[in-house]
Parts: C-alpha cells; structure tokens; sequence
C-alpha cells in the first residue's frame, strides 16, 4: 500500500463523513443569495473529496507505508494511554495527583528510570507547576479529594 | 513622518514603564529556551503560554507573548552553531555553517554573528513594520466582503504554494483546517454544526489545542525513544568575539538578509523558515567564495538568522494592519489578541494607538534585552539541551496539557490536543503539511462570514469577486500560483521549492 493512495482515501472518506452529517443532521443548504449553515462545509467538502481523489490518482509512486518508518509506536501507545488517563482523571483526582502519576508512569514505568528520580521529577513536577500557574498567575486548576 | 514619531514616542512611554519590560524580558527569556529546546518550537511555546498572559492586561500579554516569539529565533541559533540540532525549523541552515564554524573553535564568534545579525534585523525590520502598517490598514478600510474571502483565499494559496510539499497536499490539508473551524455554532444561523452532542463545541474547536497538537505532541510522538542527548559545544565567554574579517564579511549579508526577510514575511506562509532557506541561497549565490558554505562560511550564519528574525517582524503587518494572520504563530497570536479583547484589523491603530505603538516599541526594547540575554547566558541555556530526553518530553507533554487545559478550564481540549496530536504524527508520516491545518482553523469563521455576506450583496452571483478590482486582482494571483505549480509538475521539473525540501531532507537525515 503506497501512502498517498491511503491518505487520498482517508481525504475522501472525511469528506464523505462530512457531507453525510450535513444530510443527517438536516443542515439547510440556503440559497446561492442567502447560503445556510451547511453552504460552506459542502463546498469545503467537495473540494477535500477531489483533493483526495487526485492524491490517491497521482500517488502510484509514493513510498510504501511500511516505508514510513512506525518503530516508535509502543512508545506513541504509552504516551497516548497517558494523555487519556489525565483528560479521564483530571478533575476527578486534581492536577496535583494526576500529572504526578501520569509523569511517574512515563518515567519509571515507560523510560525505566531510577525511582528516587522518578519521584523526584514526577513530584517537584507536579508541585512546581500547580505552585506556578495555579498560585503565582491565578490560572485556577482542578483540586482533587482532599483538596489535593 | 512627524506623526509617526510622536506616536512612537507615545509607544516608548508605554514600552520603557517597568512592568512593561519585565513582561517583555520575561517573553524574551521564556522565549529563548523555547527556540533552545527542540520540538517546542515558537507556536508550540506560544499555545503553552497563552494561558499565564490570561490574568495581564491586553498590552503586557502582547508584549509578552511577541517576546516569546522572536525570542524563539534567537535561541533556536544557539542549538544549530552548537549541536547540530535546529531549535525551531527556521534554524535548519544555520546548522550546516554554523556547526563546521564550532567544529573549527569559531562557535562562540557564529553564536555573537547570530546574535548581532538578529538584533540589527529585528530593530530595520521593525522600522518597516512601523512604516509600513499605518498606510496598509487605511488602504484595507475600503476592503468589503469580497475583498477579505479573495484575500483570505490568496493567503491560504500561498501557504499551500510556498510549503515544501506537494501544492495539492498543502491545499486539501487547508480545506480539512476550515473544516475544522466549522465546527460548531453557525454564526449567522444559530444551528450546531458537526458537534454531536458536545456542548463545549459549541464555540467550536480551539486553536490552542489544535496548535499543540499538531506541532509539539506531534513532535514528541515522533521523537520519543531516543537515547541520550547529543555532545554539546560549550564556548568560553571570550571566544565570543568575532575577528575583524569575520565581522566584514557578516555585514552585507545581515543587511540583504533583512530587507529579504522583512519582504518575504509579509507574505502568507511559513515566512520565518521560507527567508532563512532563501537568504542562504541568496548569499551563496553571491559569495566570491561559494565552495565556503557548507563548510564554515560566515555568511550561511549572519545571511539565514538576520532573514528569520525579520521575517517576524514582516509577518505582524498583515496580522496588525489587516487582521489577517500569514502564518500558523500569526494565527496563534491573533487568537491571543482576540482572547485579550483586541481586534487587530484597519481600525486597531486608529483606535488602540497605544497598545499598537507600545508594542511596536517593545519590539525594540526586547531586541535590547534578547541580545544582552543571549551572549553572556548562552552557556546556561545549553545546558537544557543536557537533561536527556526521556526526562525531558515528560516535563514537555505536562506543560501542554496543562496549558491547553488552562485556556478553557475543559478537558474536552485535551481530548482535541490528544487527537491532534496522533493525527499530527500520522501526517507527518504521510509527508502532509500541517500549517496550512491550523491557518484554515483560524480563517475559516472570517471566510465563511465574508463569503455568505458577498454572495448576499451580489444576490448569489460570485461574479461580485471579478467585478471588484481588488478581489479580482488577489484572486488573479491565487490563480497564477496554482498555473505555476501545474508548470512545474507538467514539465516534470524540480521547481525552488522542491530543491529546497530536498535541502530541508538532506539535512535532517545527514
């Protein structure tokens, strides 16, 4: 599979999804003089659904996905696994206990660092940008039981 | 002339108060070890910043947020005379002369190169954008509907032109970016578009979260898992001193590096990274002795690192005057502006004079403090360069959920900044551009506005964009792009632009 053969797809698959939604959710059209709220979107997407077609028409002698070069994944896994975790966990645990596990677990658990340093990094973290944002500049960010 | 002055004057008196120049000091600082860090480049460092400016007032948090901007040049030279790696993507050819003159224990006289290259750009450069600016926006008060959807479109063509890319890939990632901006409550109707039950939506997608995702979780995505960081250079504080000859032969370049930066920042695109790749060709071109780039040429330092700090300058025209962004960290400082209640546009000057020449007049005192800052300090702030990277992307990845989470109080942007960032990492694989993503998000409520109101003017009848000379003359060029880009890819020719990815590649993977 070439890259620009997937990627056209994917563009005009989007475009697809997009016109979809406008017929769904009854987005009016309007007129040419008084165009509706779903004017625009179907124009962009029209044009995205071409763009997409021509990409995947012109792309026969793109690289091969594999090409691409994907060994960083386990690592993109964990990282998104830990973004998740912190929009989950955010203003149920409070920022405080929330970056310092989600730190503690890229360091220590991911990057296998010593655990005096993870703790270190991972706390002081956490502490220090609470400290900074949250009491320095007034930037209110969510407490956790406790008030934590 | 005489009024410009005074009004300069006036922007001096705001610029000089002392909680003024701590705010710029501090954005100069912060700003610095944003172009210092890899991956964290200006827009990232911007985004992660937005939310600290929220308790300032407009004008500290302009000032602010500018001096994180050029800041971000300034440091991004350190990492390429030192260690080879770019700071920020406008340093790419500061790497290849910039590192052979460390290699050759000139480090320290490139670092000072760079640094009074970038002082003397950013102070011309922002004589022309105080110039310039106060004619431009008089001009745009006879700018209609039609004339901002032309113009709008022009800037979204010419991003797509000027990428390294394929035009075509650049243009579809536009559309996806306006795409994106419609989400969301139409402002004419009132209907909820594309929202699916999400009532945080409602104000549509944020540009913070799409700027960070894109650019610095993407970058962290893709550079996670590296070893231990690279061998760092450490220059003496009097190896500083360039020699007589390599001040003589920086000075020509620093001034062409200028003026091409200050032009090529006007335009719409990546105008900081375009100015430096084209200010190097320029200079070898020029050189009596072409066969020295590459190899410690001091001109392939002062040209590239004067051109991307004028670019800066360049690229606040359009943003101030217009109202219109040229790039993805004008889009992002304009949506700054528009959080702090200013709307930068025609009427700014008329009606903000003092926070438009306070500003102005920041810009130089922050050129002041960067090069104070940067000479003496350069030592300390390569030793960031020394946490290794397993310590470091953490610390990175903490810092933009957090910022993205500030600007809203909503974990529904970190969701969109996590998205965006595994998309980010998906099209950077695919070889996609993603600034033209971000410009569309933030254009895309301004086009759509003009574009329903034009055609309501005109009764349906898009002859309304030829008829007008204006609209016509901007969509004329738009359309000129679009043949050239045909031409090159008819002939089956690598056109400038394609040399220089090539050149961008190269250097990335040598």
């Amino acid at each position: 599979m070439r890259t620009e053969r997937v990627s056209g797809v994917a563009l005009a698959l989007l475009a697809v999804v997009v016109l979809e939604e406008c017929w769904r959710s009854r987005l009016p059209l309007g007129t040419l003089a008084t165009p509706g709220p779903a004017y625009v979107p179907v124009v962009l997407a029209l044009a995205l659904l071409a763009a997409g077609v021509l990409v995947a028409a012109l792309g026969r002698d793109a690289a091969t996905l594999a090409a691409a070069g994907w060994r960083e994944w386990r690592h993109v896994v964990a990282i998104v696994l830990t973004c998740a975790f912190v929009a989950l966990a955010l203003e149920r645990l409070g920022y405080r206990i929330t970056m310092t596990l989600a730190c503690a677990f890229l360091v220590g658990v991911i990057e296998r660092k010593g655990v005096v340093s993870t703790l270190l990094l991972s706390v002081g973290l956490a502490a220090g940008t609470y400290f900074l944002f949250d009491t320095l500049l007034r930037v209110q960010l969510p407490r956790g039981p406790l008030g934590l | 002339m005489l009024e410009t002055l005074g009004n300069l004057g006036l922007g001096f008196s705001v610029a000089l108060s002392p909680s003024i120049l701590l705010y710029a000091f501090l954005g100069c600082l912060v700003g610095t070890l944003v172009g210092v860090l890899p991956g964290v480049g200006p827009l990232a460092g911007i985004s992660l910043l937005l939310p600290a400016t929220f308790g300032l007032d407009a004008t500290r948090a302009i000032v602010m947020l500018a001096g994180i901007y050029y800041g971000a040049m300034y440091g991004g030279s350190t990492t390429s005379i030192l260690m080879r790696i770019p700071g920020e993507a406008a340093s790419v050819m500061t790497c290849i002369d910039g590192y052979a003159m460390a290699r050759q224990g000139r480090g320290g006289a490139a670092l000072a190169i760079a640094a009074v290259g970038s002082y003397v750009a950013g102070t011309v450069s922002v004589v022309g954008l105080m110039l310039l600016a106060p004619p431009l926006a008089t001009f745009a008060l006879r700018f209609g509907p039609p004339e901002y959807v032309a113009l709008l479109l022009l800037g979204l063509f010419v991003l797509a032109y000027m990428s390294s890319g394929s035009m075509l890939k650049s243009l579809a990632m536009a559309a996806f970016g306006l795409l994106l901006g419609m989400v969301g409550i139409d402002q004419m109707s009132g209907y909820f578009r594309f929202a699916y039950g999400v009532v945080e939506l409602g104000d549509g997608l944020g540009v913070v979260p799409v700027a960070v995702g894109l650019f610095g979780v993407a970058e962290i995505l893709s550079t996670a898992g590296q070893g231990t960081p690279p061998q760092v250079v450490k220059p003496r504080l009097r190896e500083l001193l360039p020699s007589r000859t390599e001040w003589r032969e920086s000075a020509a370049p620093i001034g062409r590096g200028t003026v091409l930066g200050f032009l090529i920042g006007i335009l719409p695109g990546s105008a900081h990274i375009i100015s430096s790749f084209v200010s190097y060709a320029v200079e070898k071109r020029l050189s009596r002795h072409p066969e020295r780039f590459g190899h410690g040429a001091v001109a392939g330092v002062a040209g590239p690192e004067s051109a991307n700090n004028s670019a800066t300058s360049g690229a606040m025209v359009p943003m101030l005057a217009l109202g219109v962004p040229s790039g993805p960290i004008p889009a992002v400082m304009l949506a700054a502006m528009m959080v702090h209640g200013v709307s930068p546009g025609p009427l700014l000057i008329q009606q903000q004079p003092a926070l438009f020449w306070g500003f102005v007049a920041s810009m130089y005192v922050g050129n002041v403090v960067l090069l104070i800052l940067n000479l003496p300090l350069v030592g300390l702030f390569v030793n960031i360069l020394r946490v290794p990277y397993p310590y470091l992307y953490p610390a990175i990845l903490v810092f933009s959920m957090l910022g993205v989470y500030a600007v809203n109080g909503s974990v529904v942007d970190v969701w969109i900044m996590l998205i965006m960032g595994v998309l980010g990492w998906v099209l950077r694989k695919l070889d996609f551009e993603t600034a033209p993503v971000v410009l569309g998000l933030v254009l895309a409520p301004m086009i759509e506005l003009s574009l329903r109101q034009s055609l309501a003017m005109s009764d349906g009848h898009y002859g309304i964009f030829v008829q007008r000379p204006i609209a016509a003359a901007l969509l004329g060029v738009a359309l000129l792009l679009v043949i050239l880009n045909l031409l090159a890819f008819v002939r089956r020719r690598l056109d400038w632009r394609a040399r220089l990815a090539l050149a961008e590649k190269g250097e990335e993977t040598s």
